[in-house]
């Protein structure tokens, strides 16, 4: 796959345009996902994975063929995810009336980020629930938890995606584990 | 729990992770078959891993793609050019260095129509015309600007017409006889004057 990745980018810095689509197709359930479990909403998942695919292939001429191509594009787009979550927390005031929804105030709109009475939580499906329990995780946590257990990756590839030294990566699952442990065992 | 030392937990992480060294990994269980808190805090860690595993796979939607190509920026010609100069650091620094010497020669260039001789005592100078008499020896260089020359005589020396014509039957002239009329032409004499002057100073 790898040489099929790195035929394709030569094309695609040709200047065949086409040629980037194979590296959409071949990337884009794999990105998608990450910016799914990362934000935990479809429409800003799918504004995410756009942006990084299209800020890879702005960039494109910079990517290191040597390298893994996934660990430099799950980069960038976990990076674009990380500066969404910061972005958005200040951006609004929570009990502002949303315009045009009737007294739905922006609680109503975040999706997990809140924490949910107990009775809500225990009747959700499993699916919403690992959701909502991982949208509950700090950010810090919350990227090498979906790169490790959702996406599959290695320590090693999880610390060059983020950038950071093995050491911290590990000590950021173990607690984002032992997080996660206790968001599940309370109630 | 809280009687048991922290390093236990650490094991219970480092084994998760598959990075247990054996003898922490032995540790760890002699300590569990007596401990039924890190039992169950190892259960409990185990459970979650496999909670967070059992998230389904997430497909992106069907129109991802075409709308990824769509948004793609379209190929800008700045971008090629920017990438070719990138490329090719040699050529833009010559490039610009042409630019600048062009740019400096031409502001030398005569656009005054001034007719202009060099002062050799033994020119004759009718007009616009000027004539190497029969029988005389120019020394040194003649240079004409804006006038005709006719030489009858000899010139020991290089002569150079600009903006003019050169007419000569039987002249002896020891130097190279050259004609400027072009812009060009212009330039190629002025860079192979500064060459010769480049290397007049080596000598």
């Amino acid at each position: 796959m790898d040489a099929l990745v790195n035929k394709r980018i030569k094309q695609v810095l040709k200047g065949d345009q086409n040629a980037y689509a194979d590296i959409v197709n071949l990337y884009q359930h794999k990105l998608y996902q990450i910016c799914y479990r990362m934000l935990g909403n479809k429409q800003e998942a799918e504004d995410i994975a756009q942006e990084a695919f299209i800020r890879a292939y702005i960039n494109l001429h910079s990517y290191d063929q040597k390298r893994k191509f996934s660990t430099w594009i799950y980069r960038i787009a976990t990076n674009l995810c990380i500066d969404r979550i910061r972005k958005k927390k200040p951006d609004y005031y929570l009990d502002a009336e949303v315009a045009g929804t009737d007294g739905l105030d922006m609680y109503s709109q975040i999706a997990a980020d809140e924490q949910l009475p107990e009775e809500a939580v225990e009747q959700m499906e499993l699916q919403d629930r690992i959701q909502y329990e991982i949208s509950r995780l700090p950010d810090k946590y919350r990227s090498v938890i979906v790169l490790k257990y959702i996406e599959e990756l290695s320590l090693q590839e999880i610390s060059e995606i983020l950038d950071m030294p093995l050491g911290t990566v590990k000590t950021r699952i173990h607690r984002g584990r032992e997080a996660l442990r206790k968001q599940l065992n309370n109630l | 729990m809280g009687m048991c030392p922290e390093h236990y937990i650490d094991y219970m992480h480092d084994y998760l992770d598959g990075d247990i060294t054996r003898e922490h990994e032995q540790e760890l269980k002699k300590h569990m078959q007596s401990c039924v808190s890190c039992q169950k805090h190892m259960h409990e860690l185990s459970d979650t891993v496999a909670f967070v595993k059992s998230a389904t796979h997430i497909m992106a939607p069907p129109h991802f793609e075409a709308n990824v190509m769509g948004r793609l920026p379209k190929r800008k010609n700045v971008l090629g050019i920017q990438k070719w100069l990138r490329r090719h650091p040699i050529i833009v620094a010559a490039a610009v260095f042409f630019l600048l010497m062009g740019a400096t020669l031409m502001a030398s260039y005569p656009n005054d129509n001034q007719f202009s001789v060099t002062t050799q005592p033994n020119l004759v100078v009718d007009g616009q015309t000027v004539i190497v008499p029969k029988g005389e020896v120019v020394k040194g260089d003649v240079v004409v600007k804006n006038g005709n020359l006719i030489i009858e005589g000899e010139v020991d020396g290089n002569v150079t017409v600009i903006n003019g014509s050169y007419m000569a039957s039987t002249a002896v002239v020891s130097g190279q006889i050259e004609e400027i009329n072009e812009t060009f032409d212009w330039l190629w004499y002025k860079i192979k004057k500064l060459a010769n002057d480049a290397m007049a100073l080596f000598e």
